[in-house]
C-alpha cells in the first residue's frame, strides 16, 4: 500500500509544474498534465481500493484492517502531543478517495471543453491540481490536525477557485464571502482541535481508554466545536451564505468542490469522529440532526424559487447535505442494526449524491455553455438541441428525487429508514423534503428542457450540443448514477465496522416513492405547459412567501445588517476611531517631539572641529570649577 | 636658583597661547603647531615636577620622554591626515571642513 503516498505527491508535482511555468506552457499542455496526472491518480485510488477490500476483513475481529502506509512524526510539541503526517486508509477514507479522483478526473476532463479559450487556462488547471491534492489530504488524514491543515487547503483552493475570473466583481466579492464565512467557523474547528489536544493529550483520531477516560467531561464541546467548522465547509444554516453566491466559479469548479467533494467536507469529518460523538457526546450529535434537518428543509424552500440554474443546484447541494447530517445525526448507537444505520446510509447518500450532483453541475454547465446564461428565461426547449444534455440531466433529476432503480433511491431510502427510527416526526419531515427536492429539480429540468422556449434568442444564436470532452463525462456520471445503487454499500462501511446487509424497507420505501412521484406530477404539471399559468397565479397568491424565499428569507441581509450595522459601525468604527486617534495618535506625538528636539539641538553638531574644541573647553573648565567648588 | 613657580608661569603662558591658537587659526598646519604647544607645556611641567619635589626619583623625565615620542607619532598622523585632506579639498582650510557631522 505504500504507492498510496503518491497519490497526494502526484497532484502537488502537477500543481508545482504547472503552476511554474504558468503561461510558458501551452493551454493544452498544462490542461493534458493536469488530466493526466489525475488519472494516474483516479486508477491508483481504484487500484488501492481493489487491494484494500480484495484483501478482506480481518478473520479475528471482522473489520475491514485500519492502515497506515505512511505516518511521521512532522511537529513535535514535547511529552506526548505531537503532529503527524501521514495516509490513513479505512472503509471511508478510501471510499473517499474513489469519489474524489472520479469527479476530479471527469472535471478535469470536461474542463478542456468548458475553459477551451479561457484566460488563465493554465492557473485554472494549476489550482485544479491543488484543490485535488489537498482533498485527498484531507481524506487520507492521519489525525485531526492533518486533516485541519489540509482543510484550510481545501479552503484556498475553493476561495482561488471561485475568484478564478478575478476581474468580475460578483466573483470577487463571493471569494472573499466563501473565504471569511468559512474562516470564521474553521475558528471553532480549531478551538475544537486545541481543546481536543490539550485534555485527552493526542491528536489522533482513536484515542486510548484513560485519555478519553480523562477527558471525558471536555469531550462534547470539543465535537461540537469541530461541528461548527464542519458546518461552515458543508454550508449548514447559517453558515451556508457563501455556498449559493461560490456558483460565480467556472462551472466545473462548482460541480467538484461545491457539490461532490469539499462542501461534504463537514460530513466526512462528523463521519470520522463519529465513534467519539456516538461514545461521548450523543446529545452534541442530535443537535446536528436537528440543525441539518433546518437546513435540508429551508434550502428546499429556497431551490423551488430560484431562477438561475446554478443556484437552483446550490441550495439543493445544501439540502442533501443535510440530508447526510441528518442521517448521521439520527444515530444512537454504533450497531447498525439498533439506530446506528445512519452512518452507513450518510456515507452511501454521500457517495452517490457526488456523482449526480456532479453530474447535475456538468450538464448545467453544458447548458451554460450553450445559451450563454444562467438564467432560466433564457432557456425552454432545449431537448431538442441537446438530446444527450437532456437525457443525463434526466438520469440525474430522477436519481436526486429518489426513483428506483437510480443511486439515489437507495441511499435516500436508508436515511429515510434511519429518521423514522429515531422519530416518526424527523421521518415525515425529511421525506416531506425528499417529495420538495422533487418538485424543485423537475421545475428545474421541465424550465430547461420543455415549457415556454425563448425563441427569440434561440434564433438568434442556436444552442448546440456540447463538444465530446463535456459529453463524456456526463455518459460517464450518468452510468455510475444509474448502477451505483446496486453496490451492497454496508458490506464495505457501516457503523461498526461489520458487515451490514441492506434490505430496502419497502413501507418506507412506497412512501418516498410516492411522495417523489407526487412532487414530480406536480411540477410536470405546472412547468411543462407552455403557458405558466398556474405557477404564476401560485407566486402571485403567496407573492410575499414567494419574494422571501426567492430573497433566500433575506438571510444574507440579515448578515449584512449585523455585520455592517452592528458590528461594524458600534464595535469595528469606535475600535478604529481609538486606534487611529489614541494608539497612533500617542505614537505621532512621540515622533512629533523628538523630531523638534532634534531640530532644537542640531545645531550644536555643526562639523567644525573647532567649535567642537571650545565646548570640550568649556566643559573642562566646568567640570574643574565644580570640582574646585566641592 | 630659578624658582619652581617661574617655570610653571612659563607653561601655563605656553598650554593658553595653545588652547587659543587651537580655537582660532584658520589653517590645519598652524592648528597642529599649536597642539604641540600644549602638549610641549604639559612636557615641561613633568619635568619640572619631577625635579623639584622628586628629586630621587625619574619617573616625570621618563614620561615626558613618552610624550615626546608619542607626540611625534600624532604629528606624523596628522599630517597624512592633512596631506590627504588637502588632496581632497585642494585647500587646508579648517572652516570647509564641516563634513565630520555626517
Amino acid at each position: 500500500m505504500e504507492h498510496t503516498i503518491l497519490i497526494l505527491l502526484l497532484p502537488f508535482l502537477s500543481f508545482i509544474l504547472i503552476g511554474l511555468l504558468g503561461t510558458r506552457l501551452k493551454p493544452t499542455a498544462a490542461g493534458a498534465i493536469g488530466t493526466v496526472v489525475t488519472a494516474i491518480v483516479a486508477v491508483l485510488s481504484y487500484w488501492t481500493a481493489f487491494a484494500y477490500f480484495g484483501a478482506g476483513r480481518d478473520a479475528g475481529t471482522g473489520l475491514f484492517p485500519t492502515l497506515m502506509p505512511w505516518n511521521a512524526v512532522w511537529l513535535p510539541f514535547g511529552g506526548d502531543l505531537h503532529i503527524d503526517m501521514g495516509i490513513l486508509l479505512d472503509p471511508i477514507s478510501v471510499m473517499m478517495l474513489i469519489v474524489i479522483s472520479t469527479v476530479s478526473l471527469m472535471v478535469h476532463i470536461y474542463s478542456f471543453g468548458y475553459m477551451k479559450g479561457e484566460r488563465g487556462f493554465q492557473r485554472y488547471y494549476a489550482f485544479l491540481s491543488l484543490f485535488t491534492m489537498s482533498m485527498l489530504g484531507l481524506v487520507v488524514a492521519t489525525n485531526i490536525f492533518q486533516m485541519y491543515v489540509f482543510w484550510e487547503l481545501v479552503g484556498v483552493s475553493s476561495y482561488l477557485l471561485i475568484g478564478f475570473y478575478y476581474t468580475k466583481k460578483e466573483a470577487i466579492a463571493a471569494s472573499k464571502k466563501a473565504f471569511i464565512v468559512t474562516r470564521f467557523a474553521d475558528l471553532g474547528f480549531l478551538i475544537g482541535i486545541l481543546i481536543y489536544g490539550f485534555y485527552t493529550g493526542t491528536f489522533s483520531f482513536t484515542p486510548d481508554a484513560p485519555a478519553l477516560g480523562a477527558a471525558k467531561a471536555m469531550l462534547p464541546l470539543a465535537l461540537g466545536l469541530m461541528f461548527v467548522g464542519g458546518a461552515g465547509k458543508s454550508a449548514m444554516f447559517p453558515l451556508h451564505i457563501w455556498l449559493p453566491d461560490a456558483m460565480e466559479g467556472p462551472t466545473p469548479v462548482s460541480a467538484l468542490i461545491h457539490a461532490a467533494t469539499m462542501v461534504v467536507a463537514g460530513v466526512y469529518l462528523v463521519a470520522r469522529m463519529f465513534p467519539l460523538f456516538i461514545g461521548f457526546a450523543p446529545e452534541v450529535l442530535h443537535v446536528t440532526a436537528y440543525v441539518g434537518a433546518f437546513t435540508a428543509l429551508y434550502a428546499a424552500i429556497v431551490a423551488c424559487v430560484q431562477s438561475d440554474i446554478k443556484r437552483v443546484l446550490a441550495f439543493s447541494t445544501i439540502s442533501q447535505i443535510g440530508f447526510m447530517i441528518v442521517a448521521l445525526g439520527v444515530c444512537t448507537s454504533a450497531d447498525p442494526h439498533q439506530g446506528g444505520l445512519g452512518y452507513m446510509a450518510s456515507m452511501f447518500h454521500l457517495f452517490t449524491h457526488a456523482m449526480f450532483k456532479a453530474l447535475l453541475f456538468l450538464g448545467a454547465g453544458c447548458i451554460i455553455h450553450a445559451v450563454h446564461s444562467n438564467e432560466m428565461s433564457a432557456m425552454g426547449g432545449l431537448r431538442k438541441y441537446m438530446p444527450l444534455t437532456h437525457v443525463t440531466f434526466l438520469v440525474a433529476c430522477l436519481a436526486i428525487a429518489g426513483i428506483w432503480p437510480l443511486s439515489g433511491f437507495f441511499s435516500k431510502d436508508e436515511i429515510l429508514a434511519a429518521c423514522f427510527s429515531f422519530s416518526p416526526v424527523m421521518g415525515w419531515v425529511m421525506t416531506f423534503i425528499a417529495g420538495l427536492t422533487a418538485f424543485y429539480m423537475f421545475r428545474l429540468y421541465f424550465n430547461i428542457f420543455w415549457g415556454n422556449e425563448n425563441k427569440e434568442l434561440h434564433a438568434e444564436h442556436r444552442p448546440h450540443e456540447a463538444p465530446l470532452t463535456m459529453t463524456v463525462p456526463l455518459v460517464f456520471l450518468a452510468a455510475v448514477t444509474l448502477f451505483a445503487g446496486w453496490i451492497p454499500f454496508g458490506e464495505f462501511i457501516s457503523s461498526d465496522g461489520q458487515a451490514y446487509h441492506i434490505h430496502i424497507d419497502w413501507k418506507v420505501a412506497t412512501i418516498s416513492l410516492c411522495v417523489a412521484a407526487a412532487g414530480i406530477a406536480l411540477a410536470t404539471w405546472m412547468y411543462m405547459r407552455e403557458d405558466r399559468k398556474v405557477a404564476d397565479g401560485l407566486a402571485a397568491r403567496f407573492s410575499g412567501l414567494h419574494k422571501a424565499a426567492y430573497h433566500r428569507f433575506y438571510i444574507d441581509e440579515i448578515y449584512q445588517f449585523i455585520t455592517h450595522r452592528i458590528i461594524f459601525a458600534c464595535i469595528s468604527a469606535p475600535v478604529a476611531w481609538f486606534d487611529r486617534h489614541v494608539v497612533d495618535g500617542f505614537f505621532n506625538m512621540l515622533a512629533s517631539v523628538t523630531q523638534k528636539v532634534s531640530w532644537g539641538i542640531r545645531n550644536m553638531q555643526s562639523g567644525y572641529v573647532q567649535r567642537y574644541g571650545i565646548w570640550f573647553l568649556g566643559g573642562a573648565l566646568g567640570l574643574t570649577v565644580i570640582l574646585l567648588l566641592i | 636658583m630659578i624658582r619652581m613657580e617661574y617655570y610653571l608661569i612659563v607653561s601655563t603662558i605656553m598650554m593658553f597661547v595653545g588652547i587659543y591658537g587651537f580655537l582660532t587659526r584658520r589653517n590645519l598646519l598652524a592648528m597642529l603647531i599649536s597642539v604641540e604647544l600644549i602638549l610641549n607645556s604639559v612636557d615641561i611641567n613633568f619635568v619640572v615636577f619631577n625635579r623639584f619635589l622628586f628629586p630621587e626619583q625619574l619617573e616625570g623625565f621618563f614620561f615626558s620622554l613618552f610624550a615626546i615620542g608619542i607626540s611625534a607619532a600624532e604629528t606624523a598622523v596628522a599630517i597624512a591626515i592633512i596631506i590627504n585632506i588637502y588632496r581632497n579639498m585642494r585647500n587646508i582650510q579648517v572652516k570647509n571642513l564641516d563634513k565630520m557631522k555626517w
